[in-house]
């Protein structure tokens, strides 16, 4: 009987606000070392924490997304360690009762089927600094500039039994806070981090021993240190050892996780409530206000496009998988054929973007022009085909479409008698083809369209140049 | 005796303090004399009484998401109370991960 | 008389009278610290230069029209609260170089009523003491008989208020630590309700517990010093949106009709004859004023020492962890790694008594003892609580001595931690419930110690506290006896 892999996921969410979590220094990434720090973050003597309310509605509006309840009252507390970059020797977090509890998110997978994946719980937390060990040769320097940076910390069920299925989840939340405009998910920056929990059993019996990956800050990573864990536990378990419960740190240059058993030793985290925060208490009419500011969702909007504009589910799928490519398709799509900007994006859009490594936040073409472009085509004054070297014109260097259409002549050719001349110096270089064809060899015709088509630079309308060189051809000579 | 000289040992280390180890059994004497004390507790019946975290019976204030603007002359001003500090950093020995 | 015997309701007489200047008071009481404190030792740090500076700009305020409350008196802070500028050390070897970039609240508030601050006052280490003997800064001693503690932990405000170093001062309550040493020093010091007084930078005990407070000679100036220090503080989560008060305003309330609780509780085995003796006069006093005496019960009383020793060292444990010889404090010379430096820094740096405080709380926080110390301690917390709800639904006011004993001699109690904290037996259960309580001078031992007995309201009755304990000094003089005190050439 085969293993079967079980997966619970712990995801880190920095939240998007303006200012820390418990003080109002901002939130940049990238200042000058410990620029953003105030009594408060710097643990001086004396310092209090007061809490950001924008951290707390952007938690309420993440619980509202995946169903779960809000608790009305929730309860800050210490965890308490030692390390330099955790100023106050504890992080203040949520432990008994987090801000939310048990919720879920539907997954579709690659073969299109669905899956809910249960959701635990989702707590507040501070961020810690960071401690930087490469820049002096006998000390770590320490920067406090993300310690007190709001974190919302999901907590998944151990509901996933694949890597593939851990990537969808980890996907879907990705685009879920995006699509929430609670973090920026930065995966390079660290703001959208994930810890994973593996564990091997033999299907139908009970969860085996678990091992906790930290350090996934990719999709890849994710997957590869899942699969790197699934081989190791199960040499372990099929020579008859134990998988021991452990911290383990993946390491992507190697792909392979080790042991962070040292830094694990006696950990008594001595939680307690802190006393220098009170309960958060949260009002119904509170928790209105923030639902009534939620934005269209991922499932909801993929609908609304199967709806609205007649996609397939598959499309409408990967044009709702962010927010910001919905909004760029619907900018696009407006009043024009749905089918063939869909077709754009998925294909050339999206390909160029995967090529250049380039998100669709920051994609060089904005909607506008690519709206532009299908007009273009719609109105024919380009063919598709000429369409594609308008778009990578667009992609590389930017500009108008219409300038770059006028600039490089790539006007479609309508005029008939243009077109009609074109035909008729192709049929003139090529007689014994003509014969050939009005012998009955129908299958030259596309030797002369190709022709006709090279000699107008690829410029005539392709209809057209088929129903006039028709016409030419099957004129009695 | 509950509290042993191993107890005051690992206690400390929680704690990260270091204590001499001909201190040990005077301390771990002087905390078992306060856990005597402490002990009286559990002759109190609490059964089905609330705990009381804290005096006051209000709930936590929300501060606006506002950011203030810092600059590096009230950086330096904070680095100036640190025993080592470079570049901007806060300096410890270097942590070996 | 001389200017220093005026309290400070009196100097503020003269001040506005102009009768004297803010400069003229500043000069004389810096230089009665310096004759006096040598043989005391209240102060830990002098702001000689900078107060004259305030004082000079008093002067000339006063001079524009303006009418701060408190414009030119001079002040002294317990050494817990930040200081901009102004070393801040928290009786503490682990703060010796120690400069706060800000002020605390409190600093901030008195400093905007116009008050001049001579220095900062010696306090047992971190605040954890009843005797000031744990300050690294040196044992105050009581002005009363310099052989003797002058009570803690913020023995060095009461000492210098006592030998008139300064009219008055700020010292802060986690456990008893402004009235056992205002009864120690024969002063008046009011512990206010739990978030009436910000706690932003004052530097964390038991954050639950802490509260900052007014020392005096008399209720009145505690009022005066209350009608500034108190009010709401948006970067103390704990502070109460109704905090402030008119507390000088209300100190004419009268005391007939007042039903003062008595709880026999207080007067059990382990108090001192004398004592009792003396807070049973005061009661009939309180009677002869028109006030009628119930019998009160607070059967939890008995293991409120017990709960705080548990509850007090745990959130201390977790407060003082952040001194790690990084960003501020004490660095060991003598560590390789980072663990040796936090081990060795805090080693070095706090006190025996810190360090057994900080290992009592990590312990009753850890895997195992959790439920059976500290939810337990939080359990009989609720139980002070209700007591006290149901006392205050007969009585206005809970009236008993502040302490068991009088002042004890230096070096008495050092040896035996739980000797020392059953100083506080009568004063801890006010900071676990969170209530208001008052220390007033109302007697002498025959050899000549200040005896003080405790008044304790409701939550929010801060001003009916001080309108009693006015009242009660309207009827009586204890309040005025002060102690001889050599001048020495400083």
């Amino acid at each position: 009987m085969s293993w079967e892999v079980v997966i619970g996921l712990e995801v880190h969410v920095q939240l998007n606000t303006q200012s820390k979590i418990f003080c109002s220094c901002p939130t940049r990434y990238g200042a000058e070392p410990n620029l953003h720090t105030c009594p408060v973050c710097l643990a001086l003597p004396g310092a209090l924490p007061v809490l950001n309310a924008a951290a707390v509605d952007k938690a309420i509006a993440f619980g509202l997304a995946v169903g779960a309840e809000i608790n009305r009252r929730s309860i800050f507390a210490r965890k308490n360690y030692f390390y330099p970059d955790l100023p106050k020797g504890y992080q203040i977090s949520q432990y008994e009762i987090p801000i939310v509890g048990r919720g879920q998110l539907l997954l579709t997978l690659a073969d299109g089927t669905e899956k809910v994946v249960g959701i635990t719980r989702a707590h507040l937390e501070e961020d810690a600094g960071k401690s930087l060990h490469e820049a002096f040769s006998a000390e770590t320097g320490i920067d406090l500039n993300r310690a007190g940076t709001p974190l919302l910390e999901i907590v998944s069920e151990p509901d996933m039994r694949s890597p593939s299925e851990a990537v969808a989840y980890l996907k879907k939340l990705h685009a879920l806070v995006r699509y929430l405009d609670i973090s920026d998910g930065n995966m390079q920056e660290g703001s959208f981090r994930c810890d994973a929990n593996v564990s091997l059993r033999r299907a139908g019996e009970p969860f085996g021993t678990r091992a906790e990956i930290k350090n996934l800050n990719s999709f890849r990573f994710l997957e590869k240190a899942i699969e790197y864990e699934m081989e190791r536990q199960q040499d372990i378990l099929e020579s008859g050892g134990k998988v021991v419960q452990e911290t383990r740190l993946f390491d992507a240059n190697k792909g392979e996780t080790r042991s962070m058993r040292s830094k694990e030793e006696a950990n008594d985290y001595r939680y307690f409530p802190d006393p220098d925060l009170l309960p958060l208490v949260l009002e119904e009419s509170h928790i209105e206000t923030v639902r009534a500011s939620l934005p269209e969702l991922p499932d909801a909007k993929k609908q609304r496009f199967m709806e609205a504009y007649g996609l397939p589910a598959y499309d409408a799928g990967v044009l709702t998988s962010s927010r910001a490519l919905a909004d760029y398709y619907e900018v696009v799509a407006e009043g024009l054929d749905a089918k063939l900007a869909a077709n754009w994006l998925m294909g050339d859009l999206l390909g160029a973007l995967n090529r250049s490594g380039a998100e669709i936040e920051s994609c060089p073409v904005p909607a506008g022009q690519m709206r532009k472009l299908l007009q273009r085509i719609q109105d024919e004054t380009i063919s598709g085909k000429i369409a594609k070297e308008v778009f990578d014109v667009l992609f590389e260097q930017g500009a108008d479409v219409d300038d770059i259409i006028e600039r490089k002549g790539l006007r479609q050719i309508t005029d008939p008698a243009a077109i009609a001349r074109l035909i008729d110096e192709v049929l003139a270089k090529n007689p014994g083809q003509v014969a050939d064809y009005r012998a009955g060899k129908d299958k030259l015709f596309g030797f002369f369209v190709g022709q006709a088509m090279k000699a107008s630079q690829g410029k005539a309308n392709p209809e057209q140049l088929n129903r006039i060189l028709r016409e030419r051809l099957d004129q009695p000579s | 005796m509950s509290f042993t000289t191993d107890t005051v040992k690992r206690t400390a280390s929680l704690a990260r303090l270091a204590l001499p180890e001909a201190d040990l059994a005077h301390v771990a004497q002087q905390l078992e004399g306060i856990l005597v004390l402490i002990e009286k507790l559990s002759a109190v019946p609490t059964e089905g009484v609330e705990i009381m975290a804290h005096p006051l019976e209000l709930q936590q204030p929300l501060r606006e998401d506002r950011a203030d603007g810092r600059d590096l002359a009230g950086r330096d001003i904070y680095l100036k109370n640190a025993p080592v500090s470079a570049d901007g950093l806060f300096l410890v020995p270097k942590v070996i991960e | 008389m001389e200017l220093h015997d005026h309290g400070l309701a009196d100097l503020r007489r003269l001040l506005q009278k102009k009768e004297i200047s803010a400069v003229e008071l500043t000069t004389h009481f810096l230089q009665r610290i310096r004759s006096v404190d040598p043989q005391l030792r209240s102060f830990i740090t002098l702001n000689g230069e900078n107060a004259l500076v305030q004082a000079h700009r008093a002067d000339r305020q006063r001079a524009d029209g303006s009418t701060q409350a408190l414009l030119g008196l001079p002040i002294a802070h317990k050494d817990i609260f930040s200081t901009r500028g102004l070393r801040t050390t928290c009786g503490s070897r682990m703060l010796e170089n120690y400069i706060p970039p800000f002020d605390a609240t409190v600093v901030e508030r008195l400093e905007q009523a116009g008050t001049v601050l001579l220095g900062k006052l010696n306090m047992d280490e971190f605040a954890m003491g009843s005797s000031n003997e744990t300050s690294h800064y040196g044992a105050v001693r009581n002005p009363w008989d310099t052989r003797m503690v002058p009570g803690g932990s913020s023995g060095g405000s009461a000492a210098a208020v006592a030998a008139r170093l300064v009219p008055a001062a700020t010292g802060t309550d986690t456990g008893g630590s402004i009235r056992q040493p205002a009864a120690f020093c024969g002063i008046t010091g009011l512990k206010p309700t739990y978030g009436r007084v910000s706690r932003y930078g004052m530097i964390a005990f038991a954050s639950s517990l802490d509260q900052a407070g007014p020392m005096a000679r008399s209720a009145e100036d505690c009022a005066l010093l209350m009608d500034a220090m108190a009010g709401h503080d948006p970067r103390d989560s704990t502070s109460h949106p109704q905090a402030a008060g008119q507390f000088s305003a209300a100190l004419d309330r009268p005391v007939r009709g007042l039903r003062i609780g008595v709880a026999e509780e207080f007067f059990a085995d382990g108090l001192d004859s004398q004592i009792a003796e003396q807070v049973r006069a005061a009661i009939a006093q309180l009677e002869s004023l028109g006030a009628r005496i119930v019998p009160v019960h607070l059967p939890h009383n008995a293991v409120a020492v017990s709960a705080y020793y548990v509850l007090a060292p745990a959130e201390a444990s977790s407060n003082l962890a952040r001194f790690d010889g990084v960003r501020y404090g004490h660095r060991s010379q003598h560590a390789d790694n980072l663990q040796e430096l936090y081990q060795q820094s805090r080693f070095e740096g706090f006190g025996a008594e810190v360090r057994r405080r900080i290992l009592i709380g990590s312990y009753v926080l850890s895997a195992g003892y959790y439920d059976a110390y500290y939810l337990k301690a939080q359990k009989v917390r609720s139980l002070i609580r209700e007591d006290f709800r149901r006392a205050f639904a007969e009585v206005d006011l809970i009236v008993g001595p502040t302490t068991p004993t009088p002042a004890f001699a230096l070096d008495a109690k050092t040896e035996d931690p739980v000797s020392m904290y059953l100083a506080d037996i009568y004063t801890i259960a006010v900071n676990l419930a969170g209530i208001p309580a008052l220390n007033l001078p109302c007697g002498f031992t025959r050899e000549g110690l200040p005896i003080g007995m405790q008044l304790m309201g409701n939550y929010f009755a801060d001003e009916l506290l001080l309108a009693v304990g006015h009242a009660y000094q309207q009827a009586t003089s204890w309040h005025l006896q002060r102690p001889d005190l050599a001048e020495v050439q400083g």
